[in-house]
């Protein structure tokens, strides 16, 4: 099985695109304030339908939180 | 009579009447931040980029602050200018903001910054097109590289983040004032009122703080005096304090005085 690393946390690859992810993950893809990086690199949200998932990739999802 | 809108704060392209910049937490629930920054007069809002939470049902910080005032996404929690940049760019991302407060701690005891880090990081994103803004420390030389490598303003600490110990070293941030053209603020080390009035004594051009207010008995009611901390040491600043003198000088005449 192959396996991605979505947030610090391993998973199994079901998804085929940055799109897919979000939606397994319970991200609305449409809200708005969430970004996504694969291995270091910002995925803009126009691309999220199309930016395929591969075995092995780092991803973070990330949003705004309360910081000083 | 003088007004504060006669004395703006100039950052990068964006102009503020309040030099009071206020961070999001940690403050007690969001009505009690809503209404801190609000008491504050601040206009420039902080705030962090972190793993999406789901138990937050969706709403973030944003939806609370966003319209009414400036954003300024950081990059709180990074130790190394990779992860920095990767935060930053993140935030411009999620906010559609090139602004960043650029955050590269060394390590967990004293949230000091990592000057080495810190300079390739804002090297990077300055070319990448961000308005950087540093939280730097306070020595002279560290903050002259930042300004020459295009920051847009630089932020030395008063005193390590969340210590309450004020300005430890008012001559170098008057130093650093002096030998720069870019704002000065002071970020980190506030405590209380008078912290931030000094600072401001100082010459600095703002003060970003958040503990000190959040954390305080009343944060609304802190909020406030430090509101008032900060106009009153710019107003001193910009009066011009007398200077010290060893021996009195009678304020009353001098002449006139029965019995001479």
């Amino acid at each position: 099985m192959s396996t991605i690393r979505v947030n610090g946390e391993d998973r199994d690859l079901s998804a085929a695109t940055v799109f897919d992810l979000l939606m397994a993950e319970d991200v609305d893809p449409k809200a708005r304030f969430v970004a996504v990086a694969i291995n270091g690199v910002v995925v803009p949200r126009g691309r999220w339908d199309r930016e395929p998932v591969k075995d092995g990739d780092e991803i973070e999802i990330v949003t705004p939180a309360p910081g000083g | 009579m003088y007004s504060p809108l006669e004395d703006p704060l100039t950052i990068a392209d964006k102009t503020f009447t309040s030099r009071f910049l206020i961070g999001s937490s940690p403050f007690p629930n969001n009505q009690v931040m809503l209404d801190s920054i609000e008491a504050s007069g601040a206009q420039i809002v902080t705030v962090a980029i972190r793993r999406i939470d789901l138990s937050a049902g969706g709403e973030t910080v944003l939806d609370l602050l966003e319209g009414d005032y400036h954003i300024l996404p950081n990059t709180a929690g990074c130790y190394t200018a990779k992860d920095a940049v990767l935060t930053a760019q993140l935030a411009r991302e999620a906010i559609e903001t090139n602004w960043i407060k650029l955050e590269v701690i060394g390590d967990r005891e004293t949230l000091y910054p990592d000057v080495e880090h810190l300079l390739t990081a804002a090297d990077e994103l300055v070319r990448d097109g961000f308005t950087v803004m540093p939280y730097c420390t306070d020595d002279p030389i560290t903050c002259r590289k930042l300004v020459d490598l295009g920051c847009a303003a630089v932020m030395p600490l008063g005193a390590p983040i969340g210590s309450g110990m004020g300005v430890l070293n008012p001559y170098n941030i008057e130093i650093i004032r002096a030998e720069n053209d870019v704002p000065v603020i002071i970020d980190a080390g506030i405590g209380t009122a008078s912290d931030a009035a000094l600072a401001m004594e100082l010459g600095c051009d703002g003060v970003l703080l958040a503990s000190a207010v959040s954390r305080a008995h009343d944060p609304v009611r802190m909020a406030t005096a430090m509101r008032h901390g900060i106009e009153g040491g710019r107003h001193a600043f910009l009066a011009g304090r007398i200077p010290r003198k060893r021996h009195a000088e009678a304020s009353s005449q001098k002449t006139g005085v029965i019995g001479t």
